[in-house]
């Protein structure tokens, strides 16, 4: 896009630029090259608003009665429902994928197999594969067992799965950036490797993952709508599914629309808590 | 169990010691015993081994060859309970290596809560009582980011001393410290050698080696080429390699480097 030209890049080095180029200062060639970048941007911006058809516009993504008919259970169901399933399965996927990232550091090479495949397996396969394999696969293959929570054990398992693998590789990340000497010092007061890990190596590894652990919680957000693919009854309903069948209900897309915000009401945030951690995390680094 | 600690006070017994990374050979055929109460300063050229050789006295490295009895305990033996024998054996690393997400208090208590199961009282009496040993009692309630690094290393000292061990080990312990920062930590060290503890030095610190020390070992490209006490070892070298040395750190500014 426009806006995301650096305009340090755009400066041409001297005498490669257009004829009559070397007439201007490179300050003076930045400013213009800026003031066509807006230009342009308000350009495209203009035409778009001017094309568009307002009517329907409004009646797609702005129409009152769809919008106020999902009150209040886009707060009290679908979104306690989005909240519970990514909750339970980040929860599940933190405390396997820590189990994983150890197995992968471990001595002992079938835990470093066992590790490095299940890893391999679920960040290969797409979420929704394991969603149908967890909900429909599961129940064929093990006859008369059943998760307990109903579909909140379902999804927890489903998504912790996806989640475990990518969190295991952010494990494994953060504990080899803490510095060996940690380790060595814990084993020569007298602790066992497993207890050095959990009391003086984890704890710290934690701290330095923080940003990309959260981020995680973000993906994990967006991949929980893929519940849908196990049938949500109006209990369990969460945000994209409503969105969706209130949208086809009232044939508009202002349903849809809400949904998404409310996604954005959960992420921005934590988005923006991310940043302000890095900004912390570089500045204690100098 | 062995005959090591037959009551001869020897704490530290080192025998036929070789170590080899790969195809390097790093320590070959090292003997060095240690007595009781004694302080044993380790000095050489960078890369002869020094610190290869402390770390496989409390097994942080496997010897590829040798033994390693401590107190009477064979530390290479493969059914050694390693955690139980290190806790005999303190070790103050070059980088501190104070626990980051933890307080100063912390730091001393935890392996002696975790490893010996004292209580939190009992813990923290001892860890008051070798902080202020080493002269940072006030700052029980730091973290180590907040200290300068001769406090951080005198904090590792007193985590170590609060294990009660029977021998400390110091890896170059000043030599990651500014200059006005060393005096604190050597003074410390000096404290605990005259109390009596057995200690095991490796150090740059000439002048500490030749008034604290009762034994100094020089040791070049892996092997222990003289020992004997300071004032023979620094004062009066029998061997070349020795000589060579010594010329190059205690005058520094006339070497060629
Ligand atoms: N883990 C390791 N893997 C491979 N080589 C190693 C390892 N540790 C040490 N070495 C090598 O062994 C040799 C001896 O290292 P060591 O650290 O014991 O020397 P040192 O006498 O302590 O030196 P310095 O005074 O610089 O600390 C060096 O050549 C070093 O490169
Ligand atoms: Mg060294």
């Amino acid at each position: 896009m426009v806006g995301m030209n650096d305009p340090a890049t755009v400066t041409e080095p001297r005498g490669t630029g257009l004829p009559g180029s070397a007439r201007f200062s490179p300050r003076r060639r930045r400013q213009i090259s800026q003031a066509v970048q807006y230009t342009l941007f308000v350009a495209v911006a203009l035409t778009l608003v001017l094309v568009a058809d307002w009517e329907r516009v409004q009646r797609g993504f702005f129409d009152g009665t769809s919008a106020a008919s999902m009150f209040p259970e886009l707060i009290t169901v679908a979104m306690k429902n989005t909240v519970i399933f990514t909750i339970t399965g980040y929860v599940f996927g933190f405390a396997l994928g820590l189990v994983v990232a150890l197995m992968r550091l471990s001595s002992a090479v079938p835990n470093r197999i066992v590790a490095l495949v299940f890893i391999e397996v679920f960040r290969g396969l797409p979420a929704l594969l394991v969603f149908i394999l967890i909900g429909f696969g599961l129940p064929i293959a093990f006859p008369g067992f059943s998760l307990p929570f109903g579909i909140y054990g379902t999804v927890a398992l489903a998504l912790g799965l996806v989640a475990a693998a990518y969190l295991a590789e952010t494990f494994r990340a953060g504990i080899q950036a803490v510095p060996r000497g940690q380790m060595e010092a814990a084993r020569s007061l007298g602790m066992s490797y497993s207890r050095a890990m959990v009391t003086i190596v984890v704890p710290q590894a934690i701290r330095i993952v923080i940003p990309p652990l959260t981020n995680e919680l973000i993906l994990l957000f967006k991949d929980s709508s893929l519940v849908f693919a196990l049938g949500l009854t109006a209990a369990t309903t969460e945000l994209t599914k409503l969105g969706r069948d209130v949208s086809i209900e009232f044939a508009t897309s202002t349903p849809l629309l809400l949904a998404g915000a409310t996604y954005l009401v959960i992420t921005v945030p934590l988005g923006y808590a991310v940043r302000r951690l890095e900004a912390r995390q570089a500045k204690e680094r100098r | 169990m062995s005959a090591a600690g037959d009551g001869s006070g020897r704490i530290v017994e080192i025998r036929g010691l070789s170590k080899s990374f790969g195809e390097l050979e790093v320590l070959s055929g090292i003997d060095v015993t240690v007595e009781a109460g004694e302080v044993v300063c380790v000095i050489g050229p960078s890369g002869s081994g020094k610190s290869t050789l402390l770390r496989c006295v409390n097994m942080l490295e496997v010897p590829t060859a040798g033994s390693v009895h401590v107190s009477g305990v064979e530390l290479t033996h493969r059914d050694v309970d390693i955690d139980a024998a290190r806790r005999m054996i303190g070790m103050v690393f070059q980088q501190f290596n104070l626990f980051g997400h933890l307080s100063v208090m912390d730091n001393v208590t935890i392996a002696q809560r975790r490893v010996l199961r004292r209580s939190k009282s009992e813990a923290e009496r001892v860890a008051r009582e070798n902080l202020a040993k080493v002269g940072v009692a006030e700052k029980a309630s730091s973290y180590p980011p907040q200290l300068s690094g001769g406090q951080q290393q005198r904090v590792a000292i007193a985590r170590a001393l609060s294990m009660n061990p029977e021998v400390m080990l110091f890896d170059e312990p000043t030599s990651a410290l500014d200059p006005e920062l060393v005096g604190d930590v050597l003074g410390a060290m000096r404290q605990l050698a005259e109390e009596g503890m057995t200690m095991l030095v490796v150090t740059h610190e000439m002048q500490f080696a030749r008034e604290v020390a009762d034994r100094v070992l020089f040791m070049d490209e892996g092997v222990l080429v003289e020992q004997g006490p300071p004032s023979q070892v620094i004062a009066d070298p029998h061997h070349e390699r020795t000589r060579t040395f010594l010329a190059r750190v205690l005058n520094p500014t006339h070497s060629g480097e």
